[in-house]
């Protein structure tokens, strides 16, 4: 039926014109859009650091003024995380593997993946402009009653923008819920799901959880501006407080929609770099649903300084206390899969290696905040900075560059080239420790962050800072040029580089455009190394028999 | 025989997997509908507790009447819906037509007391944003008509947004798109509307029913 020349057809090569694209219900190129989408945004983020980083090189205040620099931090803390990190791993890796990997032809709702995309769009957008006719100083977290009623600057717009927003997120998380219930393959059972699956599983609940209530809450910011309702408005009787908590039940499971899909993907990673079945798959499979799960009660403690009860902020630390325990879970899990494993160094195992070292420094940093007394000393200090970046850019961003080059061969059907891959991790790496740490150091100083000139004892730490974001600037751009260049002289990948378990390593490089000639009937473990290079010998062979 | 191959669209095995995936959706959806809602909820919550005496007073301001004749008018379009729902099933065309129109006359009549009620609220200063009343505690008062106007107004969203659908729906309906082995959209659109008439039912007493009583 099909003949060898059809058979070359890939999810990229099926058709080339713009309307092609911009009207697919394929997930694997929907997941290019949003990666093409994401990787502007974060360029937009990442200028908008820079801008910060260079302000702060010396005490005065001598690039921009106060009102510039708030907007130049809250573009940058907004950009990244509502249309960067939040969409990063799920919306790009996670809409091209989660069928591949349970044996799929799509998700669930293919149109609902486009629309998805399309409503980030035009949240993003609406973002992106509003800040350019006016900008937004509230800092990302649009804290009332400055938002709703003493800002000078464009709240409206970008609340709007962010509540559209939410809605692809929210869409993104239901069609992977449905997806992994349906739409399995036969013998996919829910213990052979790689545990990819299981973290975008947990980041899907919270996802649909949590993104509703910010969603809300930042509309009553922008009716309350536009419309003068007055919801956290103090002189109406309304409690800024109850904003505070509001965000923060969002905004604090926000992290885990970061994280969670990081440590699905080093999941992956580690376990393949090692030639090793991964150590405690229950384990880790169950600690992603009770990091989803506790992670919802937590929230309390981004208001250890607010009147919030005493009772309550010692349930919140406490409980804090608590979800570090599944998240060391997994880290003992990875470390323990390494041990007399088969331990090599390609890109995304450094990558992943730099992930471990950085988000076991911002958990533990982290229980540093959660501790009542502690947290109100280095509250609102660059100790908060430092902590929440070595999880969101050592954790998240570190996973995302991991899972990039271990699916790439997968995505375009090329390699990277291994060398500079491997030099833009360690950049990557040493950048990033160089920015982030002393930042750690100022901030138990005692300087506070969102302020443009500082006194000059603090000095050595911010040239320190500004020193390592520019080579981490470098790193990330390396990528941008390696990768780019791969798609046309990157050396052809084949089905399975790296010798990985997997559904999705089991097919063509690119994967065709419906993935699977033939649903998989799946008989095996998951990671049941080192054995993945057979079965994918046997499904090839398979594929051509039907020939 | 083409028209059912084309119902099942390809990314599913078979139709079963297909009507699964779909009401598990619209479950999950839901779920996501409850945390919304959720949020204004907690802010009735905590600033009931803080002034419940002001909440009892300024409930008073809305027309319990009006509110227990659209709670019943909602509750007429619940039972139409499941008619409408239920002649699907069967695959009776024309019932299915005339049940989701009397769905639609009923939400635009619970949508229409609404605005009147609100008109009335605007005229009487007591909208948030153009608040001019000046009975006792009107600064409090004012806060539970934020609550009041935020829930009543989402709400109200959702009904507009679920007549929308039921218009698509019709029409899929009059191009014969449904018989009695695939209906889904009809399924999950009264799954939807069942959930906006269960949210008023809450919002009634909670906001009309405040210490009437006494
Ligand atoms: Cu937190």
């Amino acid at each position: 039926m099909q003949t060898s020349e059809a058979k070359k057809v890939n999810y990229l090569s099926a058709q080339h014109t713009v309307a092609s694209w911009l009207l697919t219900i394929d997930h694997k190129r929907i997941a290019i859009l949003y990666l093409v989408s994401i990787t502007v945004m974060f360029l937009i983020g990442g200028l908008m650091a820079a801008a910060i980083r260079a302000e702060l090189l010396t005490p005065a205040g001598d690039l921009m003024g106060s009102d510039t620099y708030n907007k130049a931090f809250t573009l940058h803390g907004i950009v990244m995380v509502f249309f960067f990190l939040i969409p990063s791993i799920p919306a790009t890796l996670g809409n091209f593997l989660v069928p591949l990997m349970i044996g799929a032809k799509d998700l669930a709702f293919p149109r609902i993946n486009l629309l998805s995309w399309y409503i980030y769009m035009v949240g993003a957008t609406i973002g992106i402009v509003a800040t350019v006719t006016g900008g937004l100083d509230t800092g990302w977290t649009l804290y009332t009653p400055y938002s709703t009623a003493y800002a000078t600057t464009n709240v409206v717009m970008p609340a709007i923008g962010l509540f559209i927003t939410g809605f692809s997120s929210i869409l993104t998380g239901l069609n992977f819920i449905v997806t992994i219930h349906k739409m399995r393959a036969p013998g996919m059972t829910w213990f052979r799901l790689p545990l990819f699956i299981w973290a975008q599983y947990a980041t899907s609940i919270v996802m649909i959880l949590a993104t509703p209530v910010i969603a809300i809450t930042v509309l009553m910011v922008a009716i309350d501006r536009g419309l003068g309702l007055g919801i956290f408005d103090p002189k109406a009787g309304g409690d800024p407080v109850l904003f505070q908590h509001l965000f923060w039940f969002y905004s604090h499971p926000a992290v885990y929609i970061m994280i969670l899909p990081a440590m699905g993907v080093i999941s992956e990673v580690i376990p393949c770099f090692s030639k090793k079945r991964i150590f405690g798959y229950n384990f880790i499979a169950a600690s992603s649903l009770s990091i989803a799960i506790i992670g919802f009660f937590v929230w309390g403690h981004h208001l250890f300084t607010t009147p919030q009860s005493m009772y309550a902020a010692m349930a919140f630390s406490i409980i804090t206390f608590a979800v570090a325990v599944p998240s060391a879970v997994k880290t003992f899990n990875w470390t323990a899969t390494m041990y007399r494993g088969s331990v090599s160094f390609e890109a995304p195992m450094i990558y992943a290696f730099g992930f471990m070292g950085l988000f076991l420094v911002g958990g533990l940093t982290g229980l540093f905040l959660g501790a009542l007394g502690l947290d109100l000393h280095v509250h609102d200090t660059y100790f908060v900075v430092a902590h929440f970046h070595y999880i969101m850019v050592g954790g998240a961003i570190m996973a995302y560059m991991a899972g990039l080059h271990f699916w790439w061969p997968k995505m375009t059907g090329r390699m990277y080239p291994e060398g500079p891959a491997k030099a833009a991790a360690l950049l990557i790496f040493v950048g990033f420790n160089l920015t982030f740490f002393p930042q750690f150091l100022a901030g138990y100083a005692g300087m506070p962050r969102r302020y443009h000139y500082y006194p000059p004892e603090f000095q050595i730490f911010n040239v320190l800072s500004t020193a390592g974001s520019s080579i981490l600037a470098l790193g990330y751009l390396l990528p941008l040029g390696y990768l780019l260049w791969s798609l046309r002289y990157g050396r052809a990948a084949g089905r399975n580089p790296w010798g990985a378990t997997g559904l999705e390593w089991m097919i063509d490089s690119p994967p065709s455009p419906h993935n699977f000639d033939e649903t998989p009937v799946v008989t095996w473990e998951p990671y049941d190394y080192p054995d993945a290079h057979r079965r994918t010998a046997e499904h090839a062979a398979s594929e051509a028999a039907r020939v | 025989m083409s028209e059912i191959a084309s119902r099942l669209q390809h990314h599913f095995a078979n139709e079963e997997q297909q009507y699964d995936a779909a009401t598990f959706g619209m479950w999950v959806f839901l779920v996501t509908e409850i945390m919304f809602f959720g949020g204004l909820l907690t802010a009735y919550v905590v600033y009931r507790t803080a002034y419940p005496e002001v909440f009892a007073t300024a409930s008073h301001h809305l027309n319990v009447y009006l509110g227990t004749f659209n709670t019943i008018v909602l509750i007429g379009s619940s039972l139409t819906m499941a008619m409408a729902v239920h002649s699907a099933r069967l695959n009776q065309r024309q019932k299915l037509a005339v049940y989701l129109i009397l769905t639609m006359i009923l939400g635009s009549v619970f949508l229409g007391v609404k605005a009147y009620e609100y008109t009335h609220k605007w005229h009487e200063g007591l909208f948030p944003g153009n608040f001019f009343y000046a009975g006792p505690d009107a600064v409090h008062q004012r806060l539970f008509f934020s609550v009041y106007f935020a829930l009543t107004g989402l709400h109200a969203t959702h009904m507009i947004i679920g007549i929308g659908i039921m218009l698509v729906i019709l029409r899929m309906s009059m191009k014969g798109r449904f018989d009695e082995t695939w209906y889904t959209p009809v399924e999950i659109t009264g799954l939807y509307w069942h959930f906006v008439d269960l949210v008023w039912i809450f919002l009634f007493p909670l906001l009309y029913l405040i210490q009437r009583h006494g």
